[in-house]
Formats: structure tokens, sequence, C-alpha cells
């Protein structure tokens, strides 16, 4: 699959809605997220980013309405399969136990990559996300947020997706960690061509990296459209409103 | 009270008012809680009085039983003891957070777990092992599964404990895996290793210090009943296998069991819903 082509959009979701313990998350969702580079979901806290970032993967189930991957049904893949084309980084890094290369090698044996990854092929992945070739035999769980971050998104590359879901990847960095890390997933995006669905709550992080924006608030779509346009000329008042709250 | 020298063969017969002497012993307890204002006084009293009321009980059941000798009525005193031991480890324990719902699963996980792997090793060691004839003599099959049903219990009760914190505290972790395609039982290998050692490592605790510690309660019960140390000591080899064995299969099929509950059939984190 290629995302910059294609006659459906990259996720098509209609009429979803989200319940968790009595409470309605996302209600009644229609949208399409194109084949673009980036898309940023933004909106305040307890808009329903994460939850509906978890629905692209089937890491969770909607209450009611469909979502489509690729033209097809998202329940339509089987689950292993979807989840090794549409990868996912957690907003807080959780690491495998053993080695940076051991977290590489379990991922590698969970995309049902054909040979085990070899010494070259482990320090191609960790130049990828810009790690040098020494991280490979250090600890994971002792490396610092911004490097566990870093490892997460190679190991979810290591299952060669077409597509990465990333949950505020840099809500627990340092601002210049954050800059760096947002430029590597750029790079990647345009260097191994995976497209890349990223919710953000620093709206110059949407404005700075994303081609295409979603404004969520309460669990309802208040405007989606290209970056530019969202930014500079948005056609709600809300998103005007939460615009002027800029970070 | 008994004044006439035992042979080693008979045994030293507890009266009564034998039994009043030794409550004096409690009495001390007693006195010593009052002492150290431990308050402990009145949980002694009725502590001391239920064990009379519930060994006495017991005793007369056992008696009962023994006499009768019916197959049926054997089994059924079996069953009883099972329910009763899947209660207490099901029972919900202070600071858990499981719902209604879940225990009512685990009771069905554990029973099952329990009459399963019990039922197992009381037939091999009754039947296999020591040849019991008839069958169902309930002087060997009710001692030998009180000892298997209560520690199965305690494997079951710890493992499922620890499955169920393992899940909670590595949630991030398991959720990573799934995330990269893996089945739930991939994802939940670590916290299902975590539980089966936990379940099983008073098992090889016991298995090192059997003798060393503390002479065990039936070995201690057969020398004083003046069998040969060296027959109380087989016998309680065999006990202590059996316990082994008992307590790995049921931790093993409660983890197991246990594990399905924490996934959605589409490889997702189920949600868990306290009461």
């Amino acid at each position: 699959m290629s995302w910059d082509g294609g006659a459906s959009p990259l996720f098509s979701l209609r009429g979803v809605t989200q319940e968790r313990g009595g409470a309605v998350i996302l209600r009644d969702l229609t949208l399409d997220l194109p084949r673009t580079a980036i898309t940023a979901l933004v909106g305040p806290s307890g808009a329903g980013k994460t939850s509906l970032l978890r629905l692209l993967n089937r890491l969770d189930d909607p209450t009611a309405g469909q979502v489509a991957f690729d033209g097809q049904p998202i329940t339509a893949y089987p689950v292993g399969a979807l989840r090794r084309r549409v990868g996912f980084v957690f907003q807080t890094p959780a690491m495998f136990p053993g080695t940076v290369a051991a977290n590489l090698r379990t991922a590698a044996e969970l995309g049902h990559v054909a040979a085990s990854p070899d010494a070259p092929a482990i320090e191609r992945v960790l130049s990828a996300v810009e790690l040098s070739a020494d991280y490979a035999a250090r600890e994971a769980g002792r490396l610092s947020g911004g490097e566990q971050q870093r490892v997460s998104l190679a190991r979810a590359l290591m299952t060669g997706p077409d597509v990465l879901l990333l949950d505020e990847p840099t809500s627990a960095l340092d601002p210049e960690v954050a800059e760096r890390l947002l430029a590597t997933i750029a790079r990647l995006t345009r260097e191994r061509g995976v497209a890349v669905v990223m919710v953000t709550h620093r709206l110059s992080e949407a404005r700075e990296t994303s081609t295409y924006t979603v404004m969520l608030e309460g669990g309802r779509l208040v405007e989606a459209g290209p970056t530019e346009r969202l930014f500079t000329a948005p056609a709600s008042g809300r998103t005007r409103a939460y615009l002027a709250t800029a970070d | 009270m008994n004044s006439i020298p035992a042979t080693a063969a008979t045994t030293l017969d507890v009266t009564w008012p034998d039994l009043a002497l030794v409550a004096m012993l409690v009495l001390v307890a007693i006195g010593l809680s009052r002492w150290q204002r431990l308050g402990l006084e009145r949980g002694f009293f009725v502590g001391a009085l239920r064990a009379v009321v519930q060994l006495v009980a017991v005793g007369y059941v056992l008696v009962y039983l023994f006499q009768a000798t019916r197959w049926w009525l054997v089994l059924l005193a079996l069953a009883v003891m099972l329910v009763a031991a899947t209660s207490t480890a099901t029972r919900r324990r202070r600071g858990q957070t499981t719902g209604a719902g879940e225990r009512r699963a685990l009771w069905g996980i554990g029973g099952t777990a329990m009459l399963v792997s019990s039922g197992l090793t009381l037939a091999y060691v009754t039947q296999v092992v020591l040849h019991v004839r008839p069958w169902y003599d309930p002087r060997y099959l009710i001692p030998l599964f009180g000892m298997i049903v209560g520690n199965a219990m305690n494997g079951a009760a710890l493992a499922a404990e620890r499955m169920a914190s393992e899940m909670e505290s590595r949630r991030g972790e398991v959720e990573a895996y799934l995330a990269l395609g893996a089945t739930p039982a991939r994802a939940a290998a670590e916290p299902v290793r975590r539980a089966l050692v936990a379940a099983l490592i008073p098992s090889v605790n016991g298995l090192m210090t059997v003798g060393l510690v503390q002479l065990p309660g039936m070995m201690t019960g057969q020398i004083l009943a003046g069998q040969s140390p060296l027959l109380a000591v087989r016998y309680q080899v065999v006990v202590a296998f059996m316990l082994a064995g008992a307590t790995a299969m049921t931790a093993v099929m409660v983890v197991l069991w246990y594990r399905r509950t924490f996934f959605t059939a589409a490889a997702q984190l189920a949600a868990r819903v306290p009461v």
C-alpha cells in the first residue's frame, strides 16, 4: 500500500460511538482520514483523541459504527495482521524485559519477520530512530523517557508497518527532545513511506509537522482539513477559540 | 489423667478432664493479652470455643463416615470439602478490587481446577500408590483429600491474586505486545510466569524444609499413634510429593484459564469493571 495513492481514504469512520463505563467518549463520529504523511488529532483534554486513535488498530472496538482501513472494514483483517500493518506507539513507553536489541528482536518475531534481525539490521533500525549502535546492548528499562520513546518507535518499525499511530509521543519529553523526535518522525514518513496519525495537545506540533488536522471536542468532530487551511482560516468558531489558547 | 505407662504400640488417652487442664494454656494466653493490652482476649476465648466445637463436630462426622463406609457418603464429604475450599480461595480479600462478576468467574475457574487436579491426585495416590481397599475407604480418602485440597486452595488463591496484580501493573507492557500483533498468550507470558512462580514457591520451600523446621502434622500424628517413624516418613514422602503435584496442576489450570478473562476475542484488553 502507498499512502499517497489509491482511491479510498486511509481510515474512514462512519457513525462511530464509543462508551466506557457509562460515559460517552466519542459521539456519532463520521470522518475520513486521507492518505497523507502526518495527520494530527487535536483538541482539549477529554476530546476523545486517544480513544479515536485506539480504534484504528483495534486496541478497542467502538460501541457502535464502523471503521474501515484501506477500503476494507477493519474487522475483516485478522487482528494480528492489522496491528503489524498499523503500528501503535503509546504515550508512556513500556519496555520489554532485556536489552534494546532483545526488544527489537521480540518485535521482529511478533511481526513474523522471516529471519531474526542480525546486528547490522538492528543497527539500521536504531539509526532510523537516531540512536547509535551501542544502544543495542543497553538495558531498555534503564533508558531515559526520550530514548525509550525512540526504542518504542524502532520496535513499531520492526514489523514493517504502513501506518504508525502515535499517542502524544512527546508529552513526557523536554521541548528540545520532543522537537528532535518529531523531526525523526517526519523523516521516517518521507524515507519509509509510513503514514502517521498522531495525537497531540501541543498545537505548535500539529502546525509544524502535520499535513492534515482533525479537531475534536467533547467526543465530537469540530473540523477537519489540511493543516495549513485549518490554522489560517478555521471554519468553526470553536476551532478559532481553541487555536487562540495555543501553547 | 493417665498414669499407666504406654507401651510403644498404644497412644496415651486424652480425656475430657485432660482438655480442661490444657485449656489453662489458653487462659495463660488470655492473661498475657490482657497484661500487654493486646485486646485479643475475646478473640482467644471465642477462638478456643470454636476450635472445640468445630473439631468435635468434625470428629462425630468422621466417626459416622467411618462406620457407614458408603462410597456416596464419602464422595459427598469430599464435595463439601471442595466447595468450602473454593469459597475460601475466592473470598473477597481486603483491599482487593475484583468485582462480584469476576469473583463468580474465579469461583468457576478455581472450583473446576481444584476438582480436576485434586481428584486426579487423590485417585492416583489412593489407587495406584497406596492400593486403598475398598477404594473409598474414608480413613484414607478424607484426610488425604483434605491435605490436597488445602494446598491446592492456597496455590489457586496465590496464583489468581498474583495474576490479577501482574496484569494490572504490567498493563502497558501487555498492551505494547498486543499492539505489535502478539497473541494474548504471548502478551501475558510474563504475568503468567510470575503468577505461577509465586504460587509454586511455597511448594518448593515445603519440599526443601520438610522434617527440618518442623515435623509435618500427619507424621507427628502417626508417631504419636505409635507407628514406626520410618513408616511415618514414607507416608510423609507420599504426602509431600502429592501436594507438590496437585498444587502445580491447580495453579497452572487456574492461571491459564484466568488469563482468558483479561482479553477479548479480538486480542484486546478486556474492560475490568470493579464493583
